[in-house]
């Protein structure tokens, strides 16, 4: 067997290819050093999604100290050629890994069947298997606190919604968006458009353009680039940052930003495979566990409104708060979850529907 | 719809629709001097990119020191680089298909390929990175006049598009060299025997095409959205390309098809952002390239016993000197 | 001195077969310069690209399942290309292929037997075969131009994936996520055949090649083709119909790219989701124009992409560059087999002044 050295990943695979050609799996020794390697679905410079989660890769290694290193490799398609560079990862002695987008789910799952001593950790899915585990994060959460400032902040009492895919996340969002305004004041509109991408500014910014157009004078995105945020600065309304602070591309329009903390979980999964804890599962965090925040209001926030998108968020965190408490009715009017009545991970994990008051 | 949302539409509708206006005014010149130049997207990207990183690098504030002209200038120079990075784009088009006599088809797909990976390549530099959009240089009075802004709110690269409509149709039209060129693609053995250069008068037709798809690529790194992302352009060159076959290679009934092609692409928003479930949204998603067909087949099965493309397009010229 | 370009008497053979190999080395060296200068390391990144998945025997699998759609397809598209016919659409075929077969698959779903497969496989190959027969219905009713028409259809093709897998081919048990059902055991094909693990694609398309081959280089409908691509107005006279040419080059470019589709779908991902489109459609063009629109040489140039595209996954973890580099190389080598395809047609000749020489005279 070659020896493993720390060089480079497919580097060590490649030279262990080249001397014995079927590589035996799973015949490491165990390491003192856990190495973990992660999949971006972007770029890690792009600001959002893939560069919270590469931040909170060096975060995990940081915390760590040297018992942990991690490797990365980006702009990997949510296609058939995933699943080489899954293997690659699995095959060159990372015995934790991350795929950090949905459309790695099936990709995930093969390769884990070839590594049963490997650990994978598909983020957003809902496919396991002993040695694959699913992890999402609340983000909802930090769109309710969006929902109470778009709903003090507005003055056409309608607001918008850029989505990408209606997957149960983006669905999450709107609802809980619409849910919190409406807390502020029940007259108020969501209008919502997908645009079937995570990613394409000039479709973004059309989109904006059109809601704002349409009357909308707040508006929160869930696609993956600031374009919406350029043009809502450009005509002097308000909207928020997705994934990380969005601030230096629209200062006055950037209300604030959701950003996703992914830390604190990837450093719980590297100390539960040290002492041998870990097991597959489904794992949900949110504002509580720290996995969701808001980033610094907008210093020209009315101080009313900060102070109360500060309590939404205590009040996850302490449980006090919960958005999707009935009454809860659908876009026909009929009433889903009576008063009172809270939604569970159970009716939010697939939803497929949206509230009262949702537009598009 | 009242008369300010009405007013809101139509500039988002010219907003969307002057990148294809000005990739097709540039890719008409070039077909009509004979040549397929397919390019278009990378040409595009090349320009995106070009535009981006000149414009991020003279707005430096560093530079305001010791250069204070540089920051206002900074995204006129931006544009100029555009220009000159579809150009230089074009150029290899140009020598592998007129002077080698490569595959016209071939060789502007090898550049849509080949100018989205360098484009790219570059980009990776520039990525969350903002710059100032290259907005109107109008007063703010006239700018945010509810009447006012249908004029005068858009970026001075608007006005640009349609003055080169314009110019070109009056070029092709109006004055001998433009004669000369749709001579160049009608019949290139003729011209070619009255001593006209074909070989030079495609080569510059394709670099103006260039050029023009450059500035057009700058208009989504520059004014949509002034940021940096790979492949940007999201195929709206295909759309120009379209467009050229849409408007009967006639330069006056390119500024019609362009807004015809905005003004699906900003319906599809405005069903969805309205919740016009009547029908799919992935319908409405498709209508501009639906549209584009059925034009397409209405606009080619007329004219005189084929379409009105130059007879020379897309056909290498090989004198028998 | 003077160099110019001399027209041959006929096509350079020899250099037929030489200028695709010299463009693969021109595209490595221009390649490794290039990156070398922007600050990569150049040559490491061409050894990585171009070699390892050559080397490395356990990338010999990934190479496989990259290359044989990629062929596939590029089948079709070279008979075509040398009707002088373009489908540009290929992209779209390619997952409407998946799409019919996903569609029999939905009916299918507690049956068993051994016709489900190929029943699939004749679903989506006529799915993909209908789908560009529109745009040759377009060309020969219309006379709209097939690049345009095709290209448009594969936006069309691209929206109605996301109906499909949003809606009536949705999975049930999928969370509401946008795709389909996985694909019973009765729906799908093994990985590994014959005791390899490749894919069956693979074989079919080494198969098809032949199959290619002989149509085109010995039948009266492959003359016909050639006929009607290099000289139409011959073709007139000789009773060889573009419009048929139109019909028969797009339908069955159509059913490769269709059949390329669902046999990924069944053998690879066993289900459809918005992810599913590739790209192989566009890639398949480049492959059949390096191969010199021949069936042989089609199957040698899909297996050199699809060695690039593996070799740049490869690149983008050792030497970090970025996953645009793929791309980058695949375009170079297009733009240098096409500038080297004037060797086959001229010849260079120096003439130093005085008495006419002709340097490197080639066979």
């Amino acid at each position: 067997m070659a020896i493993i050295t720390r060089r480079g990943l497919i580097q060590s695979a490649g030279m262990a290819a080249l001397a014995s050609p079927f590589i035996n799996k799973g015949g490491w020794a165990a390491d003192e050093t856990l190495k973990v390697g992660y999949i971006y679905l972007g770029p890690i410079g792009d600001f959002g999604w893939t560069w919270a989660h590469e931040k909170g890769r060096k975060e995990m290694v940081a915390a760590m100290g040297g018992k942990v290193t991690a490797d990365y490799v980006e702009n990997v398609n949510e296609d058939q050629s995933a699943t080489p560079v899954i293997r690659d990862l699995a095959k060159s002695g990372h015995k934790l890994i991350f795929t950090t987008s949905f459309g790695y789910m099936d990709q995930t799952l093969e390769v884990a069947k070839e590594f049963p001593d490997v650990r994978f950790e598909h983020a957003t899915g809902f496919k396991r298997a002993d040695n694959v585990a699913t992890y999402n994060n609340r983000f909802y959460q930090a769109r309710a606190a969006m929902g109470v400032i778009s709903g003090m902040m507005t003055k056409t009492k309608t607001i918008g919604y850029l989505g990408s895919f209606k997957v149960p996340e983006v669905v999450q969002g709107v609802n809980a968006y619409a849910l919190a305004a409406q807390s502020v004041d029940p007259s108020i509109k969501v209008k919502l458009v997908m645009i079937d991408s995570w990613f394409d500014p000039a479709k973004e910014a059309a989109a904006a353009e059109t809601l704002t157009n349409l009357g909308c004078d707040v508006v929160t995105t869930h696609t993956d680039s600031p374009a919406a945020l350029q043009v809502l600065e450009k005509k002097k309304l308000y909207g928020f940052g997705q994934g990380a602070d969005m601030s230096r591309f629209a200062p006055h329009a950037c209300l604030t930003s959701i950003e996703d903390i992914w830390s604190p979980y990837y450093i719980s999964r590297a100390k539960a495979v040290l002492d041998g804890s870990w097991k597959s599962g489904d794992t949900w965090w949110g504002v509580k566990e720290g996995s969701v925040k808001i980033s610094p209001f907008n210093k020209a926030l009315p101080a009313p409104v900060a102070a109360a998108a500060d309590k939404v968020m205590k009040g996850w965190a302490d449980g006090s708060y919960n958005v999707f408490t009935g009454p809860i009715s659908d876009q026909s009017g009929k009433e889903r979850f009576a008063k009172g009545a809270v939604m569970e991970d159970k009716d939010l994990g697939p939803i497929d529907w949206y509230v009262k008051g949702v537009e598009g | 719809m009242t008369l300010d949302q009405l007013i809101l539409a139509f500039i988002t509708v010219v907003n969307i629709s002057t990148p294809i206006l000005l990739a097709a005014t540039g890719e008409l010149v070039v077909e009509k001097s004979g040549v397929l130049n397919l390019g278009v997207e990378g040409m595009m990207l090349c320009g995106a990119i070009a535009g981006f990183a000149v414009t991020f690098v003279a707005g430096d504030p560093s530079y305001a020191d010791s250069a204070p002209w540089l920051a206002a200038a900074a995204p006129w120079l931006g544009v100029a680089a555009a220009a000159l990075a579809g150009l230089l784009a074009s150029l290899l088009f140009g020598f592998m298909t007129l002077t080698l006599g490569a595959n016209q088809v071939a060789t502007g797909l090898a550049l849509v390929i080949f100018g989205t990976g360098i484009s790219s390549l570059i980009g990776t530099a520039y990525v969350g990175i903002a710059i100032q959009s290259f907005d109107s240089v109008f007063p703010d009075a006239l700018v945010n006049d509810p009447i006012g802004k249908l004029f005068f709110s858009y970026s001075p690269l608007v006005y640009f598009a349609l003055l080169m409509v314009a110019a070109v149709g009056f070029f092709l039209n109006k004055t001998r060299a433009g004669l000369v060129l749709r001579a160049v693609g009608e019949n290139d053995l003729s011209a070619h025997s009255i001593g006209y250069s074909v070989i030079g008068v495609r080569y510059l037709a394709v670099m103006f095409g260039g050029a023009m798809s450059g500035i057009a690529g700058a208009y989504f790194s520059m004014v949509i959205t002034p940021l940096w992302a790979e492949k940007m352009t999201a195929g709206r060159g295909w759309i120009a390309l379209a467009l050229v076959v849409f408007a009967g290679w006639r330069s006056g009934r390119l500024l019609g098809g362009a807004y015809f092609f905005g003004l699906f692409m900003t319906l599809e928003l405005y069903a969805k952002a309205s919740g016009f479930s009547f029908l799919p949204s992935q319908f409405w998603a498709s209508m501009p390239y639906l549209m584009a067909i059925i034009v397409l087949a209405a606009i080619s099965a007329r004219g005189r016993g084929g379409s009105e493309a130059p007879a020379c397009l897309g056909k290498p010229f090989i004198p028998d000197a | 001195m003077r160099i110019w370009l001399e027209k041959r008497q006929a096509p350079s053979n020899v250099m037929q077969a030489l200028t695709p190999v010299g463009a693969v080395l021109m595209t490595m060296i221009v390649g490794a310069l290039i990156f070398w200068a922007i600050g990569y390391d150049g040559p490491r990144a061409v050894w990585d690209i171009f070699f390892t998945p050559i080397l490395a025997s356990y990338k010999w699998p990934d190479v496989a399942t990259k290359a044989a759609p990629l062929i596939l397809i590029a089948l079709g598209l070279c008979l075509g290309n040398r009707a002088k016919i373009w489908n540009i659409g290929a992209e779209g075929q390619y997952v409407l292929g998946a799409l019919g077969g996903a569609s029999v698959a939905k009916y299918t779903q507690g049956a068993t037997g051994g016709w489900i497969v190929p029943l699939m496989i004749v679903v989506g190959m006529a799915a993909g075969a209908a789908w560009a027969g529109i745009a040759a219905f377009l060309r020969n009713r219309f006379r709209v131009n097939e690049i345009l028409s095709s290209l448009m259809l594969v936006y069309v093709a691209l929206q109605l994936l996301n109906y499909l897998v949003t809606g009536p081919l949705k999975d049930p048990n999928g969370q509401n996520f946008p795709q389909t059902a996985p694909f019973t055991a009765a729906q799908r094909l093994p990985h590994d055949w014959f005791g390899w693990p490749f894919p069956p694609g693979l074989y079919l398309a080494f198969a098809l090649a032949l199959v290619f081959w002989l149509v085109m280089a010995r039948s009266e409908y492959g003359l016909g083709i050639r006929i009607v691509g290099d000289a139409p107005r011959a073709a007139r006279y000789g009773g060889y119909s573009q419009a048929g040419a139109v019909w028969s080059t797009l339908t069955i470019s159509g059913a490769m790219a269709g059949l390329a589709g669902v046999l990924e779908a069944m053998t690879q991902s066993g289900q459809l989701n918005l992810g599913f489109p590739s790209g192989y459609g566009f890639t398949a063009i480049i492959v059949s124009f390096l191969g010199r629109l021949h069936p042989i040489g089609v199957v040698l140039a899909g297996l050199v992409l699809a060695i690039s595209y593996v070799g740049g996954q490869v690149a983008q973890t050792t030497v970090h560059v970025p996953s645009a580099t793929a791309g980058i190389f695949q375009g170079m080598m297009l733009f240098f087999i096409l500038a080297s395809d004037v060797l086959v047609r001229r010849r260079v000749r120096i003439e130093w002044g005085g008495a006419a020489k002709s340097a490197g005279s080639r066979a």
